[in-house]
């Protein structure tokens, strides 16, 4: 079988990118619109080709094979090199597929949404360099290149969210996006160092082969009690719960949501924000084996601490993307979870399929709300819920779909979300009971908190519009179909038989209780939502005003943002940069002044040059001097 | 020894032969023919450069004070491909100096004077030939400086870095006279044999250390930058800062892990401590600057603090590491030094505020701008990533975990103030945006060759592996 096509898949975008970019003044936007999609269309077709060919005949003696094709890029030492190249196997190609459709909806999508701003030829050139970056994550066949295309996927990003760049708010939000992810990053590439510095590979392959020597051979070097490999693990980690929006970096998420929304669908709902838990899937044989699965319980953890506070928060949020945001999160915490429970062997590695399959339906269902949200905010204009109500009336189509789409991420039987999310409990109650409670609470939240959104958007008091909302243009609303088609028939696709973390299938039942347990607490949360939102009533502040502090403490997102900007702004900037710019202000700036006056009066030059700063340069060179010469002399010799 | 010997100073001979025609040519054309001198010379320095790619034997001349092999050769011709990229994005601002003042030859002669000292220092095999290619390096330097004669801040630059070189000279000559009195010898080879570290020979040492800390502008002996580059064109900014810097880092490197070999428990502490005060001082002043030129010259003094962190692995992957990198900042400057030029040629505009909007009007220059910020800001996959993820590793493997860290820390907060500059391009919108030009011919011919370099020493890994396998010759 040979799969090296697969490198078109992320190639096409990339010459996307190149066209679009260069000659972003002469193409018209509509055209680039077009182009765009249909780019995108192909590399969309050409990965479910990849997928039926692979998911088909892909198996040898039952267990999937791994096809590898790259090329040798740098040579480091004798041992350690850097390649280039496409990996096929279950988990790759079941991200490309994902990647591919959110992409190909959201370029559709994109040319009813952006129509009207100027010249967003560029618009689609971002997309399309997110693209191709975001499919050269999924598909690199190393760590070194994945930190690629995981730094390639920040700066596209970053484009994306400040587009808007005429807002300020959109630029710091790009900016935090950058940097708090570069922050966690730091943590991705010293891991990197340390694993590749002692074992002597970038390789996926030979780091996550769990019968290899390098996994078993490898506790004897530590620190601080726990092994080397363990350490990079965990700073690996690091970078995921940057890119992946889990605790303690999760602030720059709902702030992304500055971007257009077609971007948000895509990059913060759908693609780039489980990278993090791609990573994690990724080297998953490392995590699960390594000094018994040490780094894997921080996974298990953060998971699910993350996934409980997201959804705390989303129940207080009014602007609609931003309880989107933090829903996110929470289903992301999921995903963590689940890898963080499972164990490697067949049905044991049931929470490994279950993120998997998770993340697969998570993309359609949550791109849906999002893109729903978009078409929402198209007709009304604005972000916040207290400006929407009865929408179902003007907008039959987007109402639809969003009702399918929240249905579905609210585990009601029988849709996508449903099947998944029954699965992720099922691998938290066979492993450690605490994080099961935590799951349930979460899935009745889940509930409460998507339908408050829907009831808040599409029922209620007929708000006075100034334009009457209509419903979006076609190309906007068939993306919605399709993706609510796959909200609700994606959770029948048998994923154990796809994707397993050994690799080799294994049938996943529906455990009957604890599905009926999961449903009827977000039925239980559907129906409160009901009572509070259906029709406007006194109620929910009635709730809010009993919880007062609790509240406020949550409304205000646990005051995350304001820890983050104490430690930057007083301790950093405030001590640090300000004895910094204390010396830049009084000796170098103070110098150019100097020279200024000397330019100003001619009388003083000669003067000013010979009793000016050089003096200090020189005796700061011979200052120096004599410094280094002492402390070598009395301190390292003697 | 014959004459066919003298072939291993081919490159030398070479620029000396390019010095030679320009004076014939400048004392011989008459005044409408003086304007030709700007293809006259980049066509023989291109000459040069492309006869630098033939392969070069390695040996000795002159008893040893001159020695040459296929590491040294190669980064000479780096250096050459470098100062063809900056005369070419030099040669449009030339024409206006022919027009005006008549005086485009001599800024040839004596940036290519600048180059011919660097490559006698690079090949010097002994203290001599090394201070007599350290003079000829600097001097022409300062004349450049106040190239714009009428210009006050332009001789004041001058004037500070005449001064604080001759500093730097005299403390490097006093050092060189104190190693001599304990070893009784310049010759490098004989030195290495000889020299223990005695308590004179290290007070030699930190005294020629500090004289070649001067030229890499090292912290603390890094304050005659900011002012020296603020009155200078733009072009010897670069040529300072750019292609001067890079080779005095690589000089440094060849003395250290040959000469001062058996001094090196102490210099790699000495190495160590400047490494962090280098870094944080040139990021941290990095952050506030308004002006492009000065920005760009306190963001090379952090660099350079990078690029030291080669030092401290005294073998092949150390010196690998410092010339690939070397040639990718060079490259990656000259990028961004070009664009500046550019714009502050087309518009008059030097300052940060001044690029808003400027994607919207250049998207390519500001493409160009990005790439070559993001090289150096170390962002994969280009070429400043792998040149810095190398000199991790360098250190690294050395055991040198916590400088490796502080490096990682300040690259990620050198990241911000490059992204600073992307942002005002990309990101904001300006009433006031630089209006769309085009750029003439030779700049962007510049242009297009750093680019070319950005990308190709970033993605092409045979280079790599071509440096990896020559820097064996260099240590035996």
């Amino acid at each position: 079988m040979d799969f090296s096509y697969t490198i078109l898949i992320p190639l096409i975008p990339l010459a996307l990118f190149v066209i679009l970019g260069l000659f972003s003044k002469k193409i018209p936007a509509s055209i680039a619109g077009w182009f765009g999609s249909f780019g995108l269309g192909t590399s969309f077709v050409l990965s479910l080709y990849t997928a039926y060919h692979y998911f088909l005949e892909g198996k040898l003696n039952g267990v999937y094979q791994t096809f590898i094709y790259k090329q040798t890029w740098l040579v480091f030492t004798d041992k350690l090199h850097i390649d280039l190249g496409v990996m096929i196997d279950p988990i790759s190609v079941m991200m490309m597929v994902v990647v591919t459709t959110v992409s190909f909806m959201v370029h559709i999508y994109s040319r009813g949404y952006m129509h009207g701003d100027d010249g967003y030829t560029r618009f689609f050139a971002y997309l399309a360099l997110f693209s191709f970056s975001m499919l050269g994550l999924v598909l690199a066949t190393n760590l070194f290149q994945m930190y690629i295309f995981w730094e390639l996927v920040g700066a596209s990003s970053f484009l994306l969210i400040g587009y808007y760049y005429t807002k300020p708010s959109a630029v710091a939000a790009a900016k935090k996006a950058f940097i708090v992810t570069r922050f966690a990053d730091l943590g991705f590439l010293i891991g990197i160092l340390l694993i590749s510095y002692y074992t002597g590979t970038f390789d996926f392959q030979e780091l996550t082969n769990p019968e290899g020597m390098l996994i078993t051979s490898w506790a004897s070097y530590s620190f601080m009690g726990l092994s080397v490999f363990t350490w990079g693990l965990i700073l690996i980690f690091m970078g995921g719960v940057g890119k992946s929006a889990m605790l303690p970096f999760h602030i720059w998420l709902p702030d992304a949501m500055e971007g257009p929304t077609p971007v948000s669908a895509l990059i913060h709902a759908a693609t780039m924000v489980v990278a993090g838990v791609y990573l994690v899937a990724r080297l998953f044989p490392a995590y699960y084996f390594v000094e018994g699965g040490f780094a894997l319980q921080i996974v298990a953890y953060v998971g699910a601490i993350s996934s409980l506070v997201a959804a705390l928060i989303a129940v207080t949020q009014t602007d609609i993307k931003r309880v989107l945001a933090f829903s996110t999160m929470s289903q992301i915490g999921y995903m963590m979870l689940a890898l963080g429970v499972s164990k490697y062997e067949g049905h044991e590695g049931l929470g490994y399929m279950a993120s998997m399959f998770h993340l697969f339906t998570h993309a359609m269902f949550k791109a849906l709300l999002f893109l729903g949200a978009g078409s929402v905010i198209h007709a009304v204009h604005s972000n916040y819920m207290k400006d929407m109500g009865s929408l179902r009336k003007y907008m039959p189509i987007t109402h639809i779909t969003f009702l399918i789409a929240a249905l579905s991420i609210a585990g009601f039987p029988g849709f996508a979300g449903f099947f998944s999310k029954d699965e992720i409990l099922v691998a938290a109650f066979e492993s450690n009971k605490l994080i099961y409670y935590s799951s349930v609470l979460v899935a009745g939240l889940t509930a409460f908190y998507m339908f408050r959104l829907y009831f808040g958007i599409f029922w209620g008091e007929d708000t006075k519009y100034k334009h009457t909302p209509h419903e979006s243009p076609l190309t906007m609303t068939i993306p919605l179909i399709f993706l609510a088609f796959m909200s609700i028939f994606g959770g029948y696709i048998p994923f154990s038989q796809f994707v397993t973390a050994d690799l080799t299938p294994f049938t996943a039942h529906l455990d009957l209780p604890l599905a009926a347990i999961a449903s009827s607490v977000g039925i239980i949360g559907i129906i409160i939502a009901f009572i509070f939102y259906k029709k406007p009533n006194e109620l929910p502040q009635k709730f809010a005003n009993a919880f007062g502090v609790v509240y406020k403490f949550i409304y205000n997102k646990l005051y995350f943002d304001e820890l983050y900007i104490f430690v930057t702004k007083k301790i950093l900037f405030g001590i640090v940069a300000f004895s910094a710019s204390w010396f830049d202000k009084n000796v170098v700036d103070s110098s150019m002044i100097g020279i200024g006056n000397v330019t100003v009066s001619v009388s003083n030059k000669i003067k000013g040059m010979q009793s000016g700063k050089l003096q200090d340069y020189a005796m700061s060179f011979v200052g120096g001097i004599v410094v280094i010469a002492m402390v070598v002399f009395y301190i390292w010799i003697n | 020894m014959n004459l066919e010997s003298f072939l291993l100073m081919r490159s030398e001979i070479g620029l000396l032969a390019i010095l030679l025609l320009l004076i014939i040519f400048e004392i011989f054309s008459n005044k409408k023919q003086k304007a030709a001198v700007i293809p006259f010379a980049l066509i023989l320095l291109a000459i040069n450069t492309v006869l630098g790619f033939l392969p070069l034997e390695s040996g000795e001349l002159f008893g040893g004070m001159f020695r040459t092999n296929a590491l040294l050769y190669f980064f000479k011709t780096t250096l050459s491909l470098g100062v063809l990229i900056l005369l070419l994005q030099s040669a449009d601002w030339l024409k206006e100096k022919v027009v005006d003042e008549n005086k485009a030859t001599e800024f040839f002669i004596l940036i290519i004077s600048s180059l011919l000292g660097t490559y006698f220092m690079i090949s010097a095999g002994d203290f001599l030939m090394f201070y007599i290619g350290l003079e000829l390096t600097t001097l022409p330097v300062a004349a450049l400086v106040a190239y714009d004669t009428y210009k006050r801040i332009s001789a004041e630059g001058a004037v500070k870095y005449i001064l604080s070189s001759a500093l730097a000279s005299g403390a490097a000559l006093f050092g060189i006279s104190l190693l001599y009195a304990t070893t009784g010898t310049i010759y490098f080879e004989s030195m290495a044999e000889i020299l223990a570290s005695s308590n004179l020979a290290i007070l030699g040492f930190i005294f020629f250390f500090s004289g070649l800390a001067f030229k890499i502008s090292l912290a603390p002996f890094h304050f005659w930058t900011a002012d020296v580059y603020e009155g200078a064109p733009i072009n010897v900014a670069s040529y300072l800062s750019v292609i001067s810097k890079g080779a005095a880092v690589v000089i440094l490197m060849i003395l250290l892990f040959t000469v001062f070999k058996p001094l090196m428990p102490v210099w790699n502490k000495i190495i160590y401590i400047v490494i962090i005060a280098t870094m944080f001082i040139g990021n941290l002043f990095a952050i506030r600057q308004q002006n492009l030129k000065r920005f760009l010259a306190y963001s090379s003094i952090a660099q350079a603090g990078f690029i030291l962190l080669g030092l401290m692995s005294v073998d092949q992957l150390g010196t690998t590491t410092i010339v690939y990198f070397v040639a990718v900042y060079i490259f990656s400057n000259l990028g961004a030094f070009g664009v500046v030029q550019a714009v502050s040629s087309a518009s008059d505009k030097e300052n940060i505020n001044d690029y808003e909007g400027l994607y919207r009007t250049n998207p390519k220059l500001s493409l160009l701008m990005m790439l070559a910020l993001f090289s150096l800001a170390g962002i994969p996959p280009l070429a400043g990533f792998f040149g810095k993820f190398f000199l991790y590793t360098a250190a690294a493997s050395q055991g040198y975990y916590i400088l490796v860290f502080i490096a990682v820390v300040n690259a990620t907060i050198s990241l911000y103030y490059y992204l600073l500059v992307v942002r005002a391009m990309f990101l904001r919108q300006s009433d006031q945006a630089i209006p769309y030009f085009k750029s003439p011919f030779y700049m962007r011919l510049g242009l297009i060759l750093a680019a070319i370099g950005i990308l190709v020493a970033g993605v092409y890994s045979p280079i790599y592996d071509y440096i990896f396998s020559i820097s064996n010759t260099f240590l035996n």
